[in-house]
């Protein structure tokens, strides 16, 4: 189902391979170029932002498509507003990138960002694209544990993808070589947190152990599939005191405050 | 009457076949260009076709034999009807030989005719059945019409009936040997097979030679296609090749693929191949098709896509991944011809242009890509198998008599035991051997063998700079994949090492006397040989020999040596898994059941991995390695007090 007419840009960006490290596609980037390439076949449009001399880029191109358009920006900018301002000039009206970079800062804020910047709607974890009529598309979101809802979305939209989008497809050598990066020189704007703040690598989060006092196989079965409800309550009609008394008392049981 | 028509008769046909044969060229000039001398290869063919080809043919003796009388007695014939009718030089001499060579051309014929009475499923049918016939007819009209040259008949016998009755049989013999040999009937194997052995791409192949080596493609040249999409991407010499397919079916007899089911032929690949080269369709192909793909759907043409990822090409991309990469039917062909090498040439296509490798095959080169192991482990872990062995490591040696290359067995829990036994061998010998740790990479064969060219380039590069660094003698390594990769595919890429089997260098230890083996305890064995170890490289006594000094009298196979059969994991087939009918690893254990032996010898981690896959009961796996292992005796061995001039090594235990 391409939509030939549809002006889809993805935002690709440099990844790092989990094992080794060395600069590749980033996986739910090149889910979202899969993403675009079926909505527009060869005119999706590739746009990086960054250093136009990475290697690691043509592995995008080498999906299939002839060029990339890359706003020449040092490692340490602020590539929102550029973003931002030729996604607006460009007249996108699908912008399609990952939920969060494999490289550098990694908050995973870039499209909120530039939905806000550009005033456009975001969706969050599109799966697929189902129709786009009249200016509206119909898409699918996707949610934990498989689910899906289905949302309308009027044009022009940010969303980001998952790993619940389709599987990139295979990244061809010839192609990639063929294909061309184009630079481009914008307005650079320095990042004001990178100014003051420095940048460690990152710690694995703390993960609630779970445990599962089960004795049968179904019970241990049921344990891992059930949805994690680790107990709790509900609380309504309250005063924002006492719902922050409620919070505190529950970080005291957890001993998370002291 | 005869005397005026025969000549007419003889001399259109010839033209008409010039005519042809120069069509036929240039058909064959649509390819793209190879660098062979045209001269030489014409000066060398006569020795190509009578010792290398025969040598081929002569394994199967009925038929050679056949074919010494009939070829031998038709261009005999040939020669001496263009003299004696086309010229008119009624000699009675001439006319005595040219009926002794029919005679020969007739009694090779009737066997031919008797092969075809009840004829294999592998041969091909249709015209080929009809071409026993013509030489039937060629011969006994040319030997009738050469009576009277050779004064046993009068000129005038038989009268308008006979001569009319000659004059047919005539043109039907010349029509099929003559027009047909360069129009496209089945005498085409005689043109196209004897230019095909002058100009063969593969030179080295003649005079006991062997090349086996993929072909580099040259990434660096931007007009070169990666890999072949359209018949004429193909170099014209390997579409002259296809042209000299006898469609005699050995290939298909001992094609993996084929007979599980996987729907490859090697030989419908090559006439598929004839067909893109000149146009046309499948649907008169007369001999076994593609398991499960019915003919008469594909199509294709000189310049047209041979696969059609969208729709129906020539052929499909199934019928390319199915190929198990074992060289069987290269070995068996009697015309020379490379079918591995064309499947390779369309997979690269497949795989650098469209990105179309299937099942796990882009999961596996985006490993090699990211982490040099098709795995996806992580590098670091390269050396953990032998965490407790104290291996010397190249990087701090320096220098070593032999280099153990390792393989990406090293991630494998169950090739780990053989490394580990192979190590316990070397150890008890006291060689002198280093391991390059993590500065060993893939060695590129499964990248290479999925058409992914670029990633085999860079891998081997990368292994070429490490090896670079050290000083070594040999290179020794348990993997029969990685030892013809190193041994016969870096050369192009400058790499050029002298590199050992394990089975091979053991065999060499033992005959020097340094180590110390008791006798195999544990039942009958067989061995299987590796294709890449034997086909490829012509290694099938070693292992045996290694096998008898452990006691073992090894129980062989029907299909062992040249002959033998792949155990289904090579060319990255177990990667792509195109599905068929049975497994070929299940073939194999059938096979290696029949002789009743418990246990199976092997030197390959791709044939392991693949016969430990059968279900049981089977008979057990074992390498070579281990086998040898299991038999050391404890007690030392004098050579390993021997080598005192190398302290280090003797800390080593």
């Amino acid at each position: 189902m391409p939509h030939n007419l549809l002006n889809v840009i993805t935002l690709v960006s440099v990844g790092a391979h989990p094992v080794t490290g060395r600069a590749r596609r980033a996986e739910q980037d090149a889910r979202a170029v899969e993403l675009g390439l079926r909505l527009a076949g060869k005119e999706l449009q590739l746009l990086h932002a960054g250093d136009p001399q990475v290697e690691a880029l043509r592995a995008y191109l080498g999906m299939g498509l002839a060029e990339m358009t890359v706003l020449q920006q040092p490692p340490r900018a602020d590539v929102v507003p550029a973003l931002g301002d030729y996604l607006r000039d460009a007249g996108a009206q699908l912008v399609l990138t990952g939920s969060q970079a494999e490289v550098g800062e990694g908050s995973g804020m870039l499209p909120y960002l530039l939905a806000e910047q550009l005033d456009w709607p975001l969706v969050v974890g599109l799966a697929e694209v189902e129709s786009v009529t009249e200016g509206v598309a119909q898409v699918l979101q996707a949610l934990p544990r498989g689910q899906r809802r289905r949302l309308q979305v009027r044009l022009p939209f940010v969303a980001s993808v998952d790993n619940a989008a389709p599987e990139a497809r295979q990244s061809a050598f010839g192609p990639a070589r063929r294909g061309q990066l184009r630079p481009q020189d914008v307005a650079v704007v320095e990042d004001m947190l990178l100014e003051e703040a420095r940048l460690q690598p990152a710690r694995p989060r703390p993960k609630r152990l779970k445990v599962i006092k089960a004795k049968t196989g179904a019970e241990r079965m049921k344990a891992a599939t059930a949805k994690a409800s680790a107990g709790g309550q509900v609380l309504t009609d309250m005063t924002p005191e006492q719902g922050a008394e409620a919070i505190v008392t529950l970080l005291r049981d957890e001993k998370v405050l002291r | 009457m005869l005397d005026t028509l025969l000549p007419i008769l003889m001399f259109c046909a010839l033209a008409l076949m010039l005519l042809g044969a120069w069509r036929r060229v240039s058909l064959w000039r649509q390819g793209r260009p190879s660098p062979v001398s045209l001269m030489r290869g014409l000066a060398a063919m006569p020795r190509r076709y009578l010792v290398d080809l025969h040598r081929v043919v002569e394994r199967d003796t009925y038929m050679s034999r056949t074919h010494v009388a009939t070829a031998g007695g038709f261009v005999l014939a040939a020669l001496l009807a263009i003299i004696v009718h086309g010229f008119g030089l009624h000699h009675r001499l001439l006319g005595f030989a040219l009926l002794g060579a029919t005679v020969l051309m007739f009694c090779g014929a009737l066997f031919v005719a008797k092969r075809r009475r009840n004829p294999p499923a592998r041969l091909s049918k249709g015209p080929w059945d009809r071409l026993p016939k013509s030489l039937l007819m060629f011969s006994v009209s040319f030997f009738v019409v050469t009576l009277p040259v050779a004064g046993i008949l009068p000129g005038d016998v038989g009268g308008w009936g006979l001569a009319l009755l000659l004059l047919a049989g005539v043109a039907w013999g010349i029509a099929e040997m003559f027009f047909g040999m360069t129009w496209g009937g089945p005498m085409k194997h005689a043109f196209a097979g004897a230019l095909h052995l002058a100009w063969h791409r593969r030179a080295e192949r003649f005079g006991d030679g062997r090349s086996t080596g993929l072909k580099a493609l040259d990434l660096e040249a931007p007009d070169a296609p990666l890999g072949v999409e359209k018949p004429t991407d193909f170099t014209w010499n390997q579409l002259l090749g296809f042209d000299a397919c006898v469609q005699c079916g050995k290939c298909e007899a001992a094609c993996p693929a084929f007979a599980a089911g996987q729907p490859l032929n090697p030989k419908k690949l090559i006439q598929d191949m004839v067909i893109g080269l000149a146009g046309g369709n499948d649907a008169d192909f007369a001999g076994s098709p593609y398991p499960g793909v019915p003919l008469g759907e594909h199509s294709g043409g000189p310049h047209q896509p041979i696969v059609n990822l969208q729709g129906k090409g020539l052929v499909d991309a199934d019928t390319l991944w199915s190929c198990t990469t074992c060289r069987a039917c290269v070995e068996e062909c009697p015309m020379m011809i490379e079918h591995v090498d064309a499947i390779v040439d369309m997979r690269r296509h497949l795989t650098l242009e469209q990105g179309a490798t299937p099942n796990k095959g882009a999961e596996v080169l985006d490993n090699l890509i990211a982490t040099d192991n098709p795995g996806g482990f992580n590098p670091g872990g390269r050396l953990n198998w032998a965490a407790d062995l104290n291996l010397p490591l190249m990087s701090e040696k320096k220098q070593a008599d032999v280099l153990f290359w390792v393989g990406d067995g090293a991630f494998d829990m169950r090739n780990q035991r053989t490394l580990r036994a192979f190590v316990k061998v070397l150890k008890a010998a006291g060689v002198d051997f280093a391991v390059l740790g993590q500065e060993e990479r893939d060695s590129g064969d499964v990248a290479r063998r999925l058409g992914d060219e670029a990633t085999f380039q860079r891998l081997a590069r990368r292994n070429i700079a490490s090896l670079a660094q050290y000083r070594f003698d040999r290179i020794v390594t348990c993997d029969p994949h990685s030892f013809h990769v190193l041994k016969n595919e870096y050369g192009a890429l400058g790499g050029n090492y002298q590199v050992l089997h394990h089975s091979t260098y053991m065999d060499e230890l033992i005959a020097d006397k340094r180590l110390t083996l008791g006798q195999h305890k544990g039942g009958s064995v067989t061995y299987h040989d590796p294709c890449y170890l034997g086909r490829y490289n012509g290694e099938y006594e070693a292992p045996r020999s290694v096998l008898k000094a452990i006691g073992i009298e090894v129980k062989e196979m029907e299909r062992s040596g040249f002959r033998s059969r792949c155990c289904g994991g090579g060319g990255g087939a177990p990667i792509t898994d195109v599905p068929g009918k049975q497994r070929i690893p299940d073939m194999r254990m059938n096979d290696i059941k029949e002789t009743g032996a418990e246990l199976v010898a092997v030197g390959c981690p791709q044939c392991t991995a693949m016969f430990e896959g059968v279900v049981e009961p089977r008979p057990h796996v074992k390498d070579i390695a281990e086998l040898v292992a299991d038999a050391l005796v404890d007690a030392p061995a004098p050579a390993t007090q021997k080598p005192v001039a190398r302290p280090d090594v003797l800390e080593v235990h």
